[in-house]
């Protein structure tokens, strides 16, 4: 049982947290953030496991995790 | 009593350093100033100091601006083409606003040139001598008294402007023995460094950097710089008169230069002609205002260098526009006989 | 619920200006969490290289000094003399340090300066626009080898950590890439080496991260990490080249 929180203002969309996502819990948002990027969006968010591959790997360090 | 030593200038300049307080000396070996790095290598280590050998004049001024921006005092010396390596780092230390002290003991140019005295390299020290629109304070010792003694000077300079100062000698005058009085070293009033970097512990963390992107900041640091000169040209301008009273031609001159001229003046003097000297100390600030009150009074300059014209230029911008400019010119080789600058006052007296 | 995953305390609060998908972020956050690891964020100071790195003194809450284009060894390493105690680390590129910085890299490795550098090679040159880097690979084309890389016109990419290792006074030199989960773990783990190193008086460490440039690659960021995968680890290979045991050297 794990909880992401994205900050979608700072997510560039760069993708890396959805392709290690273990249970393939993230997409792009379909709305553009200010800086004009399609931020990232986790989907069916009670699967996650908190396992924070997805935070790792953001260069941008939007994602913070609780587990 | 006080103390008389009898000493060359590269080692009286060192003990002025150590003197005031510099505790880290890196440098790169170049005749004619290897003595002062000899010095420090040996004198560091019982002052508890650092002494480096860096491994090239660009990464010794690069280890000042570390070391400044901890805050300690922290100095170099070279010769001419080392200098030109240190434009980078001078430029970078004048930009992000760091104290030091480089001494340049003034070899001939251009290119490897030769290891005879000049002063070939006024443009280079009082024009900035990097990129970008900045000054470095430069000193100009015309005795081992003066290097020993404007090296105190330098370092209270260095930090009260927060700016490199140059100090700009020669090859005679790093070599010379002569007797000088070992004068304590009395700090000016300086202002706290509260800028230095030691790690944010208890404040917000601090940045010393050059860098100015943001719409309007470079221009703002520059007019900022631009200030402090102008203060250096109000508060601390300094030159020598020489038998100026009721002279009717002035000569000039600075550093080893300035020596000669002293010579020639008193075989004039006692042909009965009036000749004295204006020797200008700081070259940048140079001491407009006061060779502009004299040509109110004295109409005739003669210009003497060891180069081929280059302080020339700033007396003919500081006196008043019905005074008259020559300028003789000894170019790098041995150093000028007072005789031969007694000829040449003699042609424009 | 426990949070395990935050913004290191040493990095502050603000937006990276780095392109999506570049690992500089991804480093500086490494560097952060190494720092706070051992509790160093208040007696460290960094050395900002020039290029993408410059910006290290927006994004570290710690004091900074800009150095120079290649001179940020010679700027620690007065740093470090004035202030022995305090930790002092280099951040800088793969043009700053192996090609206009060469001198003081080797220089300042070579005397065992008691610090910590973090060279990213992402082999090209990323702030001026792409332009070729001492590191950029055989064939690969970027705005001043537009044919790509020829060994006969501009030689070879240079192995830098591999160089670093042969000099004596190094004590600690290692590779890593941060293309997958797994080597950004062993990055992460060596970056915080790095740092023990230097607070153990070990001398100098060295750590080249393999980064990405999507940009100036001209590929997407999951594209890009393919290729520090395919192309650059099998030419900079990973791994720990010296660690020096206990204070031998000091």
């Amino acid at each position: 049982m794990g909880k992401i929180i994205i900050n979608r203002e700072r997510c560039k969309a760069c993708a890396f947290c959805a392709s290690v996502c273990p249970k393939k819990l993230i997409f792009f948002s379909q709305e553009v953030n200010s800086q004009g990027f399609y931020p990232v969006e986790i989907r069916t968010e009670d699967e996650c496991t908190g396992c924070a591959l997805c935070a790792e790997t953001c260069p941008d360090v939007a994602i913070e995790v609780w587990r | 009593m006080e103390k008389r030593l009898f000493l060359r200038g590269n080692h009286a300049l060192a003990i002025g350093a150590i003197k005031a307080g510099c505790r880290f000396y890196f440098g790169y070996p170049i005749t004619p100033q290897n003595d002062i790095p000899e010095f420090f290598s040996k004198q560091m280590v019982k002052v508890e100091g650092c002494f480096i050998q860096a491994e090239s004049e660009v990464a010794s001024i690069n280890m000042i601006l570390g070391a400044s921006a901890a805050g300690a005092r922290a100095m170099t010396s070279s010769s001419s083409p080392g200098l030109s390596l240190m434009q980078e780092g001078l430029s970078y230390l004048a930009g992000s606003e760091l104290p030091a002290v480089v001494v340049n003991i003034n070899r001939s140019g251009p290119g490897l040139g030769g290891i005879s005295a000049s002063q070939g390299d006024y443009f280079q020290a009082t024009r900035g001598g990097g990129h970008g629109d900045y000054r470095t304070l430069v000193l100009a010792p015309s005795s081992v008294q003066e290097m020993h003694d404007l090296t105190l000077l330098a370092f209270d300079l260095a930090d009260k402007y927060r700016n490199p100062v140059i100090i700009l000698a020669d090859a005679v005058l790093g070599q010379i023995q002569e007797t000088m009085v070992d004068r304590p070293y009395q700090p000016l009033e300086l202002p706290p460094k509260d800028w230095i970097l030691a790690g944010a512990s208890g404040r917000d963390p601090r940045l010393i950097k050059s860098l100015y992107l943001k719409e309007g900041e470079m221009e703002r640091h520059n007019w900022k710089l631009f200030e402090k000169y102008q203060r250096m040209k109000r508060e601390d301008v300094r030159h020598e008169n020489y038998l100026e009273e009721e002279a009717e031609l002035i000569i000039v001159s600075f550093g080893t230069a300035a020596r000669v001229a002293k010579s020639a003046i008193r075989l004039a003097r006692a042909e009965g002609l009036k000749v004295g000297l204006f020797r200008p100390i700081t070259l940048f600030p140079f001491p407009e205002k006061a060779l502009f009150d004299l040509s109110q009074r004295v109409k005739r300059f003669l210009t003497i260098e060891m180069n081929t014209g280059q302080m020339v230029e700033d007396v003919k911008l500081s006196v008043a526009r019905d005074a008259d400019v020559h300028f003789y010119g000894h170019a790098p080789g041995s150093p000028p006989a007072p005789e031969e600058l007694l000829n040449a006052l003699k042609k424009v007296y | 619920m426990k949070q395990v995953f935050k913004r290191p305390r040493s990095l502050k609060d603000v937006s990276f200006h780095f392109c999506p998908g570049c690992h500089h972020g991804t480093i500086h956050r490494l560097v952060a969490e190494a720092i706070d690891y051992y509790d160093l964020r208040e007696r460290t100071i960094g050395v900002a290289g020039v290029g993408c790195s410059v910006f290290v003194y927006e994004y570290f809450d710690i004091d900074v000094a800009e150095a120079p284009h290649g001179r940020a060894p010679a700027v620690a390493t007065g740093l470090k003399r004035a202030l022995p105690d305090r930790i002092v680390f280099t951040y800088q590129g793969d043009g700053d340090l192996a090609s206009i910085g060469m001198s003081e890299i080797v220089h300042t490795a070579n005397r065992g300066e008691n610090l910590t550098v973090i060279f990213v090679n992402n082999t090209v040159y990323g702030m001026t626009g792409g332009q070729m880097a001492p590191t950029t690979l055989l064939g690969q084309p970027t705005t001043t080898s537009p044919y790509g890389r020829d060994f006969l016109q501009n030689g070879y990419p240079i192995r830098m950590a591999e160089m670093i290792a042969t000099l004596e006074g190094t004590s600690f030199c290692a590779r890593v890439a941060l293309n997958t989960p797994a080597n950004l773990m062993k990055a992460k783990k060596t970056v915080r080496r790095a740092f023990e190193m230097q607070m153990n008086n070990m001398g100098f460490s060295f750590v080249e991260l393999l980064a990405s440039c999507p940009t100036n690659w001209g590929m997407n960021p999951l594209k890009a990490n393919e290729r520090v995968e395919k192309e650059l680890i099998p030419y900079f290979p990973l791994g720990t080249f010296k660690e020096r045991k206990g204070t031998d050297h000091q």
